[in-house]
């Protein structure tokens, strides 16, 4: 068993999700989380280790085409919609350091 | 003037093919009651009045012409906002993709645009697909047609109010969990998930991919029917769209459930569902019994653990599908003087609760030193349920239980996330095993509020779910 979900917990994920939360958040969403997490404990208890994991309705097997150059997506078109682009490509802030 | 508002896609595409009446007309009918009727309920996120005429006179061109427009010949339809639609705003009911325009169409959506269906506008849908209610999206909720003060159900509760409304005879949802089948119970119409991979999903906003299948809202199991045939079918553009031949939907509905075996699911029927819908559902299974059906109690004792199952599974699929959100190709961007700042501001201002929380608990499952005790755990739970569904399918054909363990509930009662969460126990069985599974109308609860029964078959045995959904529907009006 392993214990309810810590406010550390709840900051850390969002961390790893890029989701900042205010302080109430926080305490509100350990609380949600935890409530969840109290319910799968139905499922945390079963021991099923000998059970093969189920990761998809049906088997999954690499599907393969023919290599050929077919339509793609016009990128006129897709850039259109992006939020900052330049010279055919989509623009960022810095991604290196602190600072721009 | 509303000679066709109400009336089955089935007779329309009839009315239309046969030159009674006019795509244009039928078409102009309808975007009046909706512009007349949708202001208190928002079932739409979006009408498009102008590109839906249009569609209508390329029909009537083509029959003008000589030609066939297609078994859908000027029936208006509505698409969930989770649909891709080119050139046309695709929200998910999200602020994080508000004014997005995709470059391309969903193949459900092509399908129905060549079948001669005329689509009307995009409809509310809890954030991104996550919800039991539609009080989740960022463009307000959407109001019970049966009783404004009350839900529709969702996520697809925009799709279900269009229909049950009157709005369109058909629309398209997508269920995850539940997300169709549970807002057709609850506005009082037919909703049915088809098989895992049946529909392609190419162009369905991704919530859960293991999980996500597309289906048809209408008033009539005929129309689910009509519907299905129409976006069934193998697409390579979704590697897990099932390759196989799709039969003739329509043709087998009148097969009738004589000799049928229908199992009433233990385990659902019991405690945690309201007298008044089990009331429903235990004359729904008389009503298949008089029609000549073998009905038996089954257990599949592995469903009691669906629900946590799901949301274990479900949040761990959306935390990933949700990464793409983050400000650099499409939708919202909150200016930040990083990248990682950026992705952050974006991120935190363009998802609802709902949808944090979600993201929250599928990356909490997935991380180091919880991922077998969670994730893992629960997939190995999907097995079970599997196999109990197929040990079930050994001794009956369809299986029974209520769609909801409730009617329609009050906006904001189901504030605490877990209790909206134990909404979708009946449904969720279904997309954890992959199997199809229809809603029904069968009367109303003590309140007067629409009853939803389930039925549920084994893959690919849609033919036999819409036959037995055929009687029910028959019975439905005569049985009390």
């Amino acid at each position: 068993m392993t214990s309810r979900i810590t406010a550390d917990d709840v900051v850390h994920v969002a961390r790893l999700a890029r989701l900042s939360l205010t302080d109430d958040e926080v305490t509100t969403f350990t609380d949600q989380l935890a409530a969840v997490l109290d319910h799968a404990a139905d499922v945390e208890a079963l021991s099923i280790d000998d059970v093969p994991p189920m990761i998809h309705p049906w088997p999954l097997r690499n599907v393969m085409r023919p290599d050929e150059v077919g339509a793609t997506l016009d990128r006129d078109e897709v850039l259109a919609h992006a939020p900052a682009t330049e010279e055919g490509q989509f623009r960022v802030p810095a991604i290196l350091g602190d600072e721009p | 003037m509303t000679d066709w508002v109400g009336r089955s896609a089935a007779d329309i595409a009839a009315a239309v093919r046969s030159g009674e009446v006019t795509a244009r007309s039928v078409v102009d009918e309808h975007l009046a009651v909706i512009d007349a009727g949708d202001g208190p309920i928002n079932a739409f996120n979006l009408v498009t009045a102008d590109a839906a005429r249009q569609s209508a006179d390329a029909v009537d061109a083509t029959i003008a012409a000589g030609g066939d427009p297609g078994p859908l010949a000027g029936v208006p339809v509505a698409l969930k906002d989770n649909l891709c639609t080119r050139g046309i705003p695709t929200t998910c009911s999200s602020r994080i993709l508000e004014g997005w325009r995709p470059p391309y169409d969903a193949t459900v959506v092509q399908l129905l645009a060549s079948a001669g269906a005329v689509s009307v506008g995009k409809t509310n849908l809890d954030e991104f697909a996550m919800g039991s209610s539609t009080e989740n999206s960022a463009f307000g909720p959407t109001r019970n047609p049966r009783d404004p003060s009350r839900v529709p159900g969702g996520s697809s509760g925009g799709s279900a109010a269009a229909v049950a409304a009157g709005f369109t005879p058909v629309a398209l949802g997508s269920d995850t969990g539940g997300s169709i089948r549970q807002p057709a119970a609850l506005c009082g119409v037919v909703g049915l998930k088809p098989t895992y991979g049946l529909v392609s999903r190419y162009g369905l906003v991704a919530f859960a991919s293991s999980l996500d299948q597309i289906g048809p809202f209408s008033a009539t199991v005929a129309d689910a029917a009509l519907m299905l045939g129409v976006i069934a079918g193998h697409d390579p553009a979704d590697s897990t769209s099932i390759p196989e031949p799709v039969p003739s939907y329509t043709e087998s509905l009148s097969a009738g459930v004589a000799g049928l075996r229908v199992g009433v699911v233990r385990e659902l029927t019991g405690e945690g569902i309201a007298p008044d819908v089990a009331a429903r559902v235990n004359a729904a299974v008389a009503a298949l019994s008089a029609a000549g059906a073998e009905v038996t109690e089954v257990s599949v004792p592995a469903v009691t653990y669906g629900l946590s199952a799901y949301y274990l599974i479900a949040p761990a699929e959306a935390s990933s599908n949700l990464a793409r959100y983050d400000g650099v190709r499409f939708g919202l961007r909150v200016d930040a003087p990083t990248t990682d700042a950026m992705m952050t501001a974006t991120r935190t201002a363009g998802f609802g609760a709902e949808v944090k929380r979600r993201i929250m608990l599928g990356t909490y499952a997935l991380s180091t030193g919880y991922y077998d005790a969670y994730y893992g755990k629960a997939q190995r739970v999907r097995t079970l349920i599997a196999r109990d569904f197929a040990a079930a399918y050994d001794t009956v054909d369809v299986l029974v239980s209520p769609t909801s363990p409730t009617t329609a509930f009050a906006f904001g009662a189901k504030a605490d996330p877990l209790s909206m969460y134990l909404n979708d126990v009946c449904t969720i069985p279904s997309n954890l095993a992959g199997h199809p599974a229809i809603s029904v109308p069968f009367g109303t609860g003590d309140d007067a509020m629409p009853v939803g029964v389930q039925l549920m078959a084994p893959a690919l045995a849609e033919t036999t779910l819409l036959s037995a959904a055929a009687v029910l529907e028959a019975a439905s009006g005569v049985a009390s």
